[in-house]
């Protein structure tokens, strides 16, 4: 492939990430045109056009240096706590909850951006620090700030979901760059005890709801639990083979709530059954794979800790909502990515594989040029 | 990984990066492959489970009310009907906002405070899944009011069907009973999805209850593609119902109409049977209620209305009111004296009374020397008290039983009393007490403790009439063994029919209501009067709870009998004056309808219209007068408890007969035979009981 008809700058791009995000996405297109009855509008289009510009943005963030990934670290994230808090500012003056900014031309979602920002600014974080520091607990001062502040500020949007997958990046990035494994085990066991805890007194009455009927959703099939209820039915009406194109009965006739957003997963399982949902599931381990190796590879601790970083941000997506539709987590509003529709999520799971590309970039400069 | 080096370099972090690289890796992995078990599980081995669900959630099952059965009479007239109509129906639990959506229902189909308040306390009474009308019978345009509207009003229901009717609405109330809506009760006995099907109705009382499992007949089934909010997609297929048997009776519609509505302002009951076979042609108890405003469930004005009436309209008279008899028993009894050997020329001398041991009964005049036939025609008690001390009275009991009297007849869905024919075994039994010959003489005229239905006297009356032991029965074509014969000669009976001839076409009592014919037929029949209160004075004026009851039996025609009647009017003082009538006008109906309907069509007008219109004209005041205050409907029990009292406890008053002492007095011109005076022996009085719940 490196040699012959294909020109050597298309050849060197990193096809084994883009060739199945291109088919995931394109299949997620087709679960989209069957969710709005055979129509290319208003999602599977639209779908597809999110998924070439983005794919654009990628390629640029690719070609970023990484000194200049370094510089612009900090900067983006107080650049996002900043919008964090002017979301708060105008929610709290329009009256109840927002979770976006009014920028002209797009709605902005800065929640969304926390997620790859976290991981850029944890990645610069640990590339400054002396590596002497990394099991002292000093460490924990700086880093609660860091991530504590725009996790708080997301959950109190209100936006459990998003907040809990800041968190989680975070702390993966912290895991990746060396803490002691006992304090993770540790910080385990205490939200083992601390969960009630939060359950009874931190969260809103719909989210304890949520929680619960996660727990036993037949105890109200038809109210809180109608959401995981009927995803079940039509993941389990699906069979192994799926009921074909066209044909899912739950997403058409409208009992699947959400068939094109948080559970097109169900919608694309109930046509194309548990063949459809391995396909799915295996492109999905075939890019976290590849974005692992791409950290392992990677020449430094920076672009190591980012491109980890930024492969589990995308993973946690995945799982949260495969285990959402699979009645395995609770109902919380995150989408999959690439299947479901929604062009902020994409833009962010985009910016994650354009760091990644970026991160393959300098590793293949450093081999080649053997630094 | 727990040891780990104090010194932390570069490259331990490098390793320690590298090590948990693979844990998050294999943390990847394992729950990729957890998801695929997690969907094998749910898609593969639960799978026929949720493609149930998912076929269900798909496709709608819709019960088809069956069509009820029709009630016919021998003619195949309808008693009772379907009339296909639209209607609008909700079902509570479904309901999001109880109070704007009935509020928006009562402006959208124009419903007064009444219906509306009637309405709340239907949907507070039903089960929450169990569907509750709110109108039925409507017109195109404000059912399209309701049908647009429907996206806005989750829970409430609007279709086509059809709703029971009954043609001659509170003529046939008694008789044919009505239908509702399925109570909470029939739902949790019978847990048949049809029963909380909107627009289904059950029958609740009469015949409509009785024949539930014939008239119901078989749903129908219409299976439709339906999305979440129920908007149907296609239908898939359906299935016709079944409609219920039809139940075809032995009454004459056009009969059981004109003799409920010649009742007029009366409370009266009215029997009429088939001499032929004993079929029964009329079972008429008027004032009564009107099924069709019972068929969406029963409002509180409506409720209101029945139970502060003292004509009852709950009773049916017919057949569950208990009266004194009176002079109706003569006939009978002068059987029961042939019977005993008693001559028919016998001359008894009626000096205006009669004397026993220290004690004088007054009789109604002084009609001197009477034999058999005067002694009916001229209804003398002297001479049954005379007779009736010689053959006693246990003589004449098992005669007046073998006549039908006390009997209770096999007529299923008839909810029947039977009354008491008193004899001295069951004076003892009940009273602890020895018969006497006062009780001799007070039952021989058909007072004391004596208490029929107008069903029985109807009934005696059409075997007296044949001297065939006719047996009553109610469903064409399924007649009944007739029971032994009845132990009477021709000449015997030829006796009776010529005193209760000479009753209308003698000298008698009822000479003012002899049939006036073309043809020239005539009937032969018997006045009764039956005091109802101990009083100083007749009970022909004073408060109406207080008159005798008028009673009128009677066949046609005289010399070849086709029908045989009974006709009971509480409070309606001489039997002469207000039962006779009626029965004269129903039996020139069944012979000549044309006659017979010129002459109710121009009584109804003086009364304020038919029953339906006089109800209806009821209501209104009602509704202006009281408006939303009526107090709520008890449930279904209290109707039907109202429908079918228990008989009331016999009332344990001694029969005294008190001595003549008082200064005798005029008997009234025309007199209409009646109790002896002074007999104090208040009838067990079925109007007595009160009706509220």
């Amino acid at each position: 492939m490196r040699q012959g008809v294909v020109p050597e700058a298309i050849a060197r791009e990193p096809w084994g990430l883009i060739l199945p995000l291109l088919a995931l996405n394109t299949f997620g297109s087709v679960v989209l045109y069957s969710a709005a009855g055979g129509h290319l509008g208003p999602w599977a289009l639209l779908h597809e056009i999110h998924f070439a510009v983005f794919l654009v943005m990628a390629f640029v963030i690719s070609r970023i240096p990484r000194d200049l990934f370094k510089w612009a670290a900090i900067p983006v994230y107080i650049a996002i706590v900043v919008m964090l808090m002017l979301v708060e500012v105008v929610g709290a003056v329009k009256g109840g909850s927002q979770r976006w900014l009014d920028v002209g031309f797009m709605q902005l979602q800065p929640s969304e951006l926390m997620k790859p920002t976290i991981v850029l600014a944890l990645a610069k974080f640990f590339d400054v620090m002396p590596p002497g520091m990394t099991r002292t607990w000093r460490v924990l001062v700086p880093l609660a700030g860091i991530v504590g502040l725009p996790a708080l500020l997301v959950m109190m949007q209100p936006d459990l979901g998003t907040g809990l997958s800041i968190t989680v990046g975070a702390v993966v990035v912290i895991f990746m760059a060396g803490l002691p494994m006992w304090w993770f085990m540790g910080a385990g066991g205490a939200v083992l005890v601390a969960a009630p805890l939060a359950f009874f007194t931190l969260l809103h009455g719909y989210q304890r709801d949520r929680v619960l009927v996660f727990l036993n959703p037949e105890s109200d099939p038809l109210g809180k639990g109608y959401h995981i209820t009927q995803s079940k039915i039509a993941i389990g009406s699906g069979g192994f083979w799926g009921k074909g194109f066209g044909n899912g009965s739950q997403s058409h006739l409208d009992y699947l709530p959400e068939s094109h957003t948080d559970f097109a997963f169900a919608t694309m399982a109930e046509e194309w059954g548990l063949a459809g949902g391995i396909f799915v599931l295996a492109i999905f381990l075939w890019v976290f794979r590849w974005g692992l190796r791409v950290a392992q590879n990677a020449p430094d601790r920076f672009s190591g800790l980012l491109a980890a970083g930024m492969t589990f941000t995308i993973f946690f997506y995945m799982a949260i909502n495969t285990m959402m539709v699979l009645g395995l987590a609770p109902v919380v509003g995150i989408p999959l990515p690439w299947i479901s529709h929604g062009g902020s999520a994409m833009m962010t799971n985009m910016i994650c594989v354009g760091t990644l590309m970026a991160v393959d970039r300098w590793n293949r400069r450093g081999s080649t040029l053997g630094t | 990984m727990f040891n780990e080096p104090k010194h932390v370099s570069t490259g331990t972090l490098r390793n320690s990066f590298e090590r948990r690289a693979v844990l998050i890796g294999g943390l990847q992995a394992g729950l990729g492959v957890l998801l695929a078990v997690r969907m094998g599980w749910i898609g593969v081995v639960q799978n026929a489970k949720y493609e149930t669900a998912a076929e269900s959630n798909r496709v709608n099952l819709t019960l088809i009310p069956p069509r009820r059965g029709l009630i016919l009479d021998r003619n195949n007239n309808p008693l009772a009907a379907n009339r296909s109509d639209y209607r609008v129906d909700l079902i509570p639990e479904r309901l999001v906002d109880t109070g704007g959506t009935i509020a928006e229902l009562g402006k959208l189909l124009g419903l007064g405070p009444d219906k509306m308040l009637d309405l709340a306390d239907r949907v507070d009474k039903s089960h929450r899944f169990q569907p509750v009308e709110v109108a039925s019978g409507l017109e195109w345009d404000k059912f399209a009011a309701v049908s647009v509207r429907l996206p806005d009003l989750p829970g409430v229901i609007a279709q086509r069907g059809f709703s029971r009717s009954y043609p001659t609405g509170p003529s046939v109330g008694h008789l044919v009973g009505y239908v509702g809506p399925a109570s909470a009760e029939d739902y949790e006995k019978d847990r048949n999805p049809l029963l909380i099907t909107p627009g289904y109705k059950v029958g609740k009382d009469a015949i409509e209850k009785f024949y539930e499992p014939s008239l119901r007949g078989v749903a129908g089934a219409r299976r439709t593609e339906v999305t979440a909010t129920g908007k149907i997609v296609r239908d898939l297929d359906m299935r016709e119902d079944i409609q219920g048997q039809s139940l075809r009776l032995t009454i004459d519609a056009g009969l059981q109409d004109f003799a409920s509505r010649r009742i007029g302002l009366e409370s009266a009951a009215c029997v009429v049977i088939d001499c032929q076979d004993g079929g029964i042609l009329a079972l008429t108890s008027m004032p009564s209620f009107d099924p069709n405003a019972f068929v969406g469930g029963i409002g509180r004005l409506q409720w209101k209305m029945l139970n502060e009436d003292d004509h009852i309209p709950l009773l049916n008279k017919a057949v569950r009111g208990l009266y004194p008899p009176g002079s109706t028993m003569k006939p009978m009894a002068s059987l029961a004296l042939q019977i005993h050997g008693v001559v028919p020329d016998e001359i008894v001398s009626c000096p205006g009374g009669y004397r026993l041991g220290s004690r004088f009964f007054r009789c109604d005049a002084v009609h001197g020397a009477v034999d058999m036939r005067k002694a009916i025609e001229q209804s003398c008690n002297t001479y049954f008290w005379s007779m009736a001390h010689r053959v006693g009275y246990d003589a004449i009991a098992p005669v007046a039983r073998t006549l039908g009297l006390g009997v209770e007849f096999d007529l299923p869905g008839v909810n029947q009393r039977y009354g008491t024919i008193p004899d001295a075994a069951w004076k003892m039994r009940r009273f602890k007490q020895e018969w006497t010959a006062a009780d001799s003489l007070n039952a021989s005229i058909g007072q004391g403790y004596v208490s029929v239905s107008p069903l029985q006297l109807a009934v005696m009356t059409a075997r007296i009439a044949t001297g065939k032991n006719l047996q009553p029965y109610l469903l064409y074509g399924k007649k009944p063994q007739p029971g032994p014969a009845l132990p009477f000669t021709a000449d015997m009976l030829g006796v009776t029919h010529e005193g209760m001839w000479r009753v209308v076409n003698g000298n008698g009592t009822a000479r003012g209501s002899q049939l006036k014919l073309d043809s020239g037929i005539q009937m032969a029949g018997k006045t009764g009067t039956a005091q109802v209160r101990a009083l100083v004075s007749r009970g022909h004026f004073g408060d109406w709870k207080g008159r005798d009851h008028a009673l009128f039996v009677c066949y046609a025609p005289a010399d070849a009998p086709r029908y045989a009647m009974a006709v009971v009017v509480e409070h309606g003082t001489f039997g002469a004056r207000a039962a006779a009538p009626i029965a004269k006008d129903v039996l020139t109906y069944l012979f000549d309808p044309a006659k017979g309907w010129d002459s109710l069509l121009a009584m109804e007008k003086s009364w304020g219209g038919t029953p339906s219109q006089r109800m209806a004209a009821k209501y209104r005041s009602y509704a202006s007068q009281y408006g939303a205050t009526a107090p709520k409907v008890e449930a279904d029990k209290a109707v039907t408890a109202a429908l079918n009292r228990p008989e009331p406890s016999p009332t344990p008053i001694e029969a005294v007969l008190s001595e003549e002492e008082s200064p005798p007095r005029d008997a009234p011109p025309q007199a209409a035979p009646s109790a002896s005076p002074g007999s104090p022996v208040p009838a067990p009085n079925p109007s007595g009981a009160p009706v509220q719940p």
